[in-house]
């Protein structure tokens, strides 16, 4: 199954102009706020009118001006897990769950009730109103409804901007279950980064209501022209396989066969995740360096600087591991005589790769 | 409490219980229906809908009560026509009904329409995210989540239709056992030498009425507050 979104939407001065598929997955709309994220996804929902164009999921048809079908929201076949839960306060956490799947009857669950309450481990609060939930909990059953109504398409906007950083590292996990486990396509607004570099399989970047770049999320985030919140959010991202713990408090990783060592993680070996490396936590160095105190060093040649108007440059290196982006200054990148097809070593701290960074 | 009153005085607090109960259930459905849409629609002409459901808050209750006279009299555009289907307003206690349903409207409406405009609208988006219609939405989301709202509302229609005086005397006359309601009845006392007595009785009853509606509701409500948001 398959998202594909192409509409414009002008709303006073904001006009909003977006064409992409999105796979089975997770896709995550990334931008800074005010990019359209938000207006974007709630037009594929129908929830704000006056939007032209085309979406479908495969052959089931939300929108299409030309063939003049728009489809309310109730008949989207949606499951849509809101920034703020938006649980009924007058119905218990079963009734929640259950109020989606009632309206979807006769349409083949994706899910089973019990299996829901049982991967979300929302069994004890069954019986509770909404009033008496953590956010944690909230969100967790704000996620089982949109399950249980059976969607053809999961939206999900901002779900975890309303929680702290430990709530979040507790629900994060459950979208990375659907993502892997369900076959629906889901469409996640972020302005995360670290979010969407642990979520996302497909990255749609907006910016002031225009496409900026859309495609597999290790190719756009490892892209030096991703540049959307400023080039402190720029990061590679990797995928690993934890091989072993070692008695020194170090993790280590394999990267497509180059180790990698990150400060201890509570993940198993063999668990295979995402680790992303900020370009300001990467040094270049165009010979074997030697001496250093980084663990972490990776070969690699350059696929691209790229500089703007600052002092700093961007350069991308195709490393075995995959590309890895390091922040350097424009003077050292022409000391060092950094450009395309130029062989270097990308010298990466261990502490770099914080533990939140490394989603599990 | 037969022995306590009189019958006449009986048969005036009968029949305005009567009414009241009549006039708050008839108002209810369609107050709830103009309170949403006044909150919730925006169609050309709310301001004149808005204008007209006050209307009877603002106007004199004499000239409401000829207003009614001359819509739902037997001779009336209206009351013609529903005299031939066999409804009758004119000199009933219907009529009574009718009056005081018409001067509790307002307050109905505007109670409820406060409540529907504290809930929040996300939650009625999220359900029709769910797959629900609007109609179902209203009354698995809306409606419950604006119990407390109705019944403040109900409650004080209730009591104003308890009350209700000039548009009923000037609609449906004061006729003992037929439109004499509560008010009616204290009027007429205290316009007879020695009626003062009877006329206090009756203020007794409608304080009696009046706190009894009041302290129900305020119990209720907590309750279906307490219902509506927590456990």
């Amino acid at each position: 199954m398959s998202l594909s979104v192409s509409i414009n939407q002008s709303i006073d001065a904001f006009s909003l102009n977006v064409k992409f598929d999105a796979p089975v997955g997770l896709t995550a709309l990334f931008g800074p706020s005010g990019s359209g994220k938000t207006t974007l996804v709630n037009s594929v929902a129908g929830l704000s009118r006056g939007c032209v164009g085309r979406i479908a999921v495969d052959d089931w048809i939300l929108q299409d001006s030309d063939l003049g079908i728009w489809l309310p929201p109730q008949k989207r076949q949606l499951g849509y897990v809101f920034q703020e839960g938006r649980l009924f306060p007058h119905l218990t956490v079963r009734q929640n769950l259950l109020f989606g799947q009632w309206f979807a009857k006769g349409r083949p669950p994706i899910v089973k009730f019990t299996d829901v309450v049982e991967m979300l481990g929302i069994g004890a609060l069954l019986s509770r109103r909404p009033s008496l939930l953590s956010g944690g909990e909230k969100q967790r059953v704000a996620i089982g409804r949109a399950l249980l109504a059976a969607p053809k398409l999961i939206l999900a906007d901002e779900p975890l901007a309303a929680l702290d950083e430990a709530r979040k590292g507790e629900i994060i996990p459950y979208f990375e279950c659907l993502r892997d486990e369900i076959n629906v396509p889901i469409l996640y607004v972020s302005h995360s980064i670290a979010e969407v570099a642990r979520l996302a399989t497909t990255v749609v970047a907006l910016n002031g209501g225009q496409l900026t770049q859309v495609g597999p999320a290790v190719d756009v985030l490892g892209d030096p022209k991703f540049i959307p919140v400023g080039v402190r959010a720029v990061g590679a991202v990797l995928d690993v396989t934890v091989v072993a713990h070692h008695s020194d408090g170090l993790t280590e990783l394999d990267a497509a066969g180059s180790p990698l060592f990150i400060p201890q993680i509570s993940q198993e070996p063999g668990r295979v995740m995402r680790v992303r490396i900020a370009a300001h936590d990467v040094i270049l160095s165009c010979d074997e360096p030697k001496g250093l105190s980084a663990l972490n060093i990776l070969h690699g040649i350059i696929e691209a600087v790229r500089s703007g108007d600052g002092p700093g440059a961007i350069v991308s290196i195709r490393t075995p591991a995959g590309t890895v982006l390091a922040r350097v200054t424009r003077r050292s990148s022409i000391a060092l005589g950094l450009s395309e097809g130029v062989s270097c070593y990308a010298v990466i701290k261990t502490v770099a790769i914080a533990p939140q960074d490394a989603g599990g | 409490m037969t022995d306590w009153l009189g019958p006449e005085e009986w048969s005036a607090v009968m029949l305005s219980l009567k009414v009241a109960l009549w006039a708050t259930l008839g108002a209810l459905v369609p107050g709830v229906f103009v309170a949403y849409a006044l909150a919730r629609w925006r169609f050309p002409g709310k301001q004149i809908i808005n204008g007209l459901v006050h209307l009877p808050l603002i106007l004199p209750p004499v000239a409401t009560g000829y207003l009614l006279l001359i819509s739902f009299g037997t001779q009336g555009i209206f009351g013609s026509l529903l005299a031939e289907a066999g409804i009758v307003f004119a000199f009933r206690w219907t009529g009574a009904a009718l009056a005081a349903a018409v001067m509790a409207f307002p307050l109905l409406v505007r109670a409820v329409r406060m409540s529907i405009e504290a809930t929040d609208p996300k939650l009625e988006q999220a359900a029709q995210t769910l797959g629900a219609s609007k109609l179902w939405i209203f009354v698995t989301v809306t409606i419950p989540l604006i119990l407390p709202g109705i019944l403040a509302g109900a409650v004080l229609a209730f009591a104003k239709a308890m009350g209700e005086f000039g548009a009923t005397i000037t609609f449906v006359s004061n006729i003992p056992g037929q439109t004499q309601t509560l008010p009616s009845a204290i009027y007429s006392f205290l316009q007879v030498p020695g009626g003062e007595n009877a006329a206090l009785q009756l203020v007794g009853v409608s304080i009696f009425v009046a706190m009894t509606a009041l302290l129900l509701s305020e119990y209720i409500g907590r309750r279906l507050a307490q219902w509506v948001s927590a456990s």
